[in-house]
């Protein structure tokens, strides 16, 4: 199993542990997250990556109790290590003072799509304002300046005149921006994006990853990237956790990972999409099949029905493996792999 | 490969969306969506169109279609019976040339009518087209249905029994019908997720194959274009800025705005880590597109010239002998022509 001694490290901002998330409905059960255990380091990036309905998203909203209704966790920990001390955020009232206090304020979250997730009757400065006035004692000239200052920050031309638009005047780029802005206006010790960039455009992604690079390197941000895209991995990533059904089966430091995948779904994903620069004559090998209903679940592995490495111990689940003090999988035949890559 | 016969020829094409306001709503600004393209489509090729958002790319391959009239310009079409200029024709004159072109949406969520049976979404393009019994009209959706490796039953569920990858499969059928010989596909793969992504992919290549189909492929997602593409386009406020072999393209950018985009695109690659490019500010309004070159206020290598002159698309000798177009003021090669 994963180490379960984190000890006294400073580094450390937030521990989750062997997390069971289930979500109900019409009298089934979808066990979302089904034993998820990763670390998030200051300065550090954790990307979290998988395809749809793998649990990536319910695992941000896990950590910040923003889960739907009929919806609960059921096992394991979330530690979040503040300055005063350690808080299990699982054992927190989803409304409560104390987790309202911790959310925005410690930790802060962009989400998918800035036309939705910003309120279209609010000016941008009103709803950064908002943040400032709940959690923090700041004057209402110093909360307006400090809108201002972040404003210009996130790279914003004009932030004296931009503060008072409204967000149907600001271009898709711009107002993921200004919800960078509301996320880092209380400086959180935790930043979790989930696919910021997905409804952006190339040009404007790379922006907005330049600003996370920033945040990440100058005050020390701890991120949690959610996302679908290997390529932003190998760009942003310092740690992945590649999640399937509701797993993380495998997880390490990105360059052990990506260049030495030792679980097949990893090996899949990496094999699925064509990568620039390879040329014409790359070899790309679609995953056969799709993934499994989520109410209906293999016993086993959850890969199994579309794993070209498939034997008969597969029908078992797999018990993650630490491979190295930093690198741990989900498969039974690992270590196959690992001789091969050895040779 | 580079066969030298065209499918579709176009000569400054422009779409202009008029914008209305006031009280007699009279027009006050055009919308410059596609702004004065040239370009040939030749038989058997994929050719990719890449370019952000509100490029025009979208709006160029409806034009290709006919189902945006264009503004200005032509489009002729090269068929067995001689040339055809499709911009001129009515909906009747066009309803023969719809059969040879066909399109792919994105969305497959979307381009399926949830209240028809697969049946009925398919059978309709061969019902125009003249398939009159109903036994027959079965028999060829049922195998159209396995060419895109799906099974005949399915034509009798509905859209919403399926998954984004199948719909999107279904979305390819459906074109496939009356045998086009070109489909444009507009961000045919960019909704699924990328496993799925792989298997539609394989199987466009593999029909074009087997039917000896051309593709106009709609994207923004350049390595997709590199692995499908021969030739490639890309597209900035309405006009093609660079073009040539998919190949050539990516050894040899010529345009600092390619070179841009390139870099930009996130690698999941570890060992090919480049500078990546970030450009300044948002993709100009259509509506007053900036005075130049229209990417003079991203570009870092802007100069006096570039403010003042719009640089025409100009033909540039390829190592290989081949043509490389690109429109930017400031390549230190001289031009073919």
């Amino acid at each position: 199993m994963t180490d379960r001694t984190p000890g006294p490290d400073p580094e450390l901002a937030l521990s989750v542990r062997d997390l069971k998330t289930y979500i109900y409905a019409n009298n089934r059960c979808n066990r979302a997250l089904d034993g998820v255990s990763f670390d998030i380091h200051r300065g550090k990036t954790l990307c979290i990556v998988g395809e749809s309905g793998c649990g990536k998203s319910v695992t941000a909203a896990s950590i910040l109790q923003l889960l739907p209704e009929l919806s609960r966790i059921e096992e394991g920990e979330i530690v979040y290590h503040g300055a005063e001390g350690p808080v299990n955020i699982e054992r927190l009232k989803r409304n409560g003072r104390r987790m309202r206090a911790i959310r925005g304020k410690e930790i802060a979250m962009i989400f998918q799509d800035p036309m939705t997730a910003l309120n279209p009757v609010y000016s941008i400065g009103f709803q950064i304002k908002e943040m400032l006035l709940y959690h923090t004692r700041l004057g209402k000239r110093a909360r307006h300046a400090k809108a201002i200052d972040l404003l210009r920050s996130m790279g914003i031309p004009l932030p004296e005149k931009r503060v008072r638009e409204y967000p149907h005047l600001y271009s898709g780029g711009m107002r993921q921006r200004a919800m960078i802005a509301i996320a880092m206006s209380c400086d959180p010790r935790i930043l979790i994006a989930d696919e910021p960039t997905t409804a952006l455009d190339v040009t404007i992604q790379a922006q907005i990853f330049e600003l996370m690079d920033t945040l990440k390197r100058e005050q020390g941000t701890a991120i949690m990237l959610i996302t679908h895209d290997m390529g932003v991995v190998a760009e942003l990533a310092d740690d992945v956790a590649v999640m399937y059904m509701g797993q993380i089966v495998e997880a390490g430091p990105v360059g052990q990972v990506l260049r030495n995948p030792l679980h097949p779904y990893t090996r899949a994903l990496l094999e699925s999409i064509p990568v620039l620069g390879r040329g014409k004559n790359q070899q790309i090998r679609a995953i056969p099949g799709q993934t499994p209903d989520p109410y209906d679940r293999p016993t086993g592995c959850q890969f199994a029905e579309r794993c070209r490495y498939r034997v008969d111990a597969c029908a078992e689940m797999p018990p993650e493996t630490q491979v190295s003090s930093s690198h741990r999988v989900r498969c039974w035949r690992h270590r196959e792999f690992m001789a091969d890559a050895a040779e | 490969m580079q066969p030298s016969e065209p499918i579709l020829r176009l000569r400054d094409v422009h779409v202009h969306f008029p914008i209305k306001g006031g009280v007699f709503k009279r027009t006050k600004d055009h919308v410059r969506a596609v702004d004065g393209v040239d370009l040939d489509v030749y038989k058997g090729e994929v050719l990719g169109l890449v370019g952000e958002s509100g490029c025009g790319k979208t709006t160029l391959g409806k034009a290709i279609l006919q189902l945006v009239r264009a503004t200005g310009g032509s489009v002729t079409y090269h068929g067995d019976a001689g040339e055809t200029e499709l911009t001129t024709l009515d909906d009747a004159g066009l309803f023969p040339f719809r059969k040879r072109l066909q399109i792919v949406f994105q969305d497959p969520h979307s381009s399926l009518n949830p209240a028809y049976t697969i049946f009925g979404s398919l059978e309709d393009p061969l019902r125009h087209y003249g398939v009159r019994s109903r036994a027959e009209r079965r028999k060829i959706v049922g195998d159209l249905l396995e060419a895109v490796n799906m099974r005949r039953e399915a034509m009798d569920r509905y859209p919403h029994e399926f998954s984004g990858g199948q719909r999107q499969r279904i979305g390819i059928a459906r074109a496939l019908s009356i045998e086009p010989e070109l489909i444009v596909c507009d961000e045919a793969v960019s909704a699924l997720d990328v496993s799925i992504q792989a298997q539609v992919l394989q199987l466009l290549m593999d029909l074009k194959r087997e039917k000896q189909l051309t593709y106009v492929f709609i994207t923004h997602d350049l390595s997709v274009t590199e692995y499908l593409c021969d030739r490639i386009a890309v597209m900035y406020l309405g006009r093609i800025v660079e073009l040539c072999d998919a190949e050539e393209l990516f050894a040899n950018t010529l345009h600092p705005y390619t070179e841009a985009l390139l870099s930009a695109i996130p690698v999941a690659d570890l060992d090919r880590k480049s500078e990546r490019i970030v450009l300044e500010g948002d993709v100009p309004s259509p509506v007053n597109p900036p005075s130049g070159c229209p990417f003079h206020p991203r570009c870092r290598y802007a100069q006096d010239v570039c403010r003042t002159d719009v640089p025409a698309l100009r033909p540039y000798r390829t190592a290989a002998g081949g043509e490389h177009l690109a429109a930017c003021h400031l390549i230190d090669q001289p031009p073919a022509d």
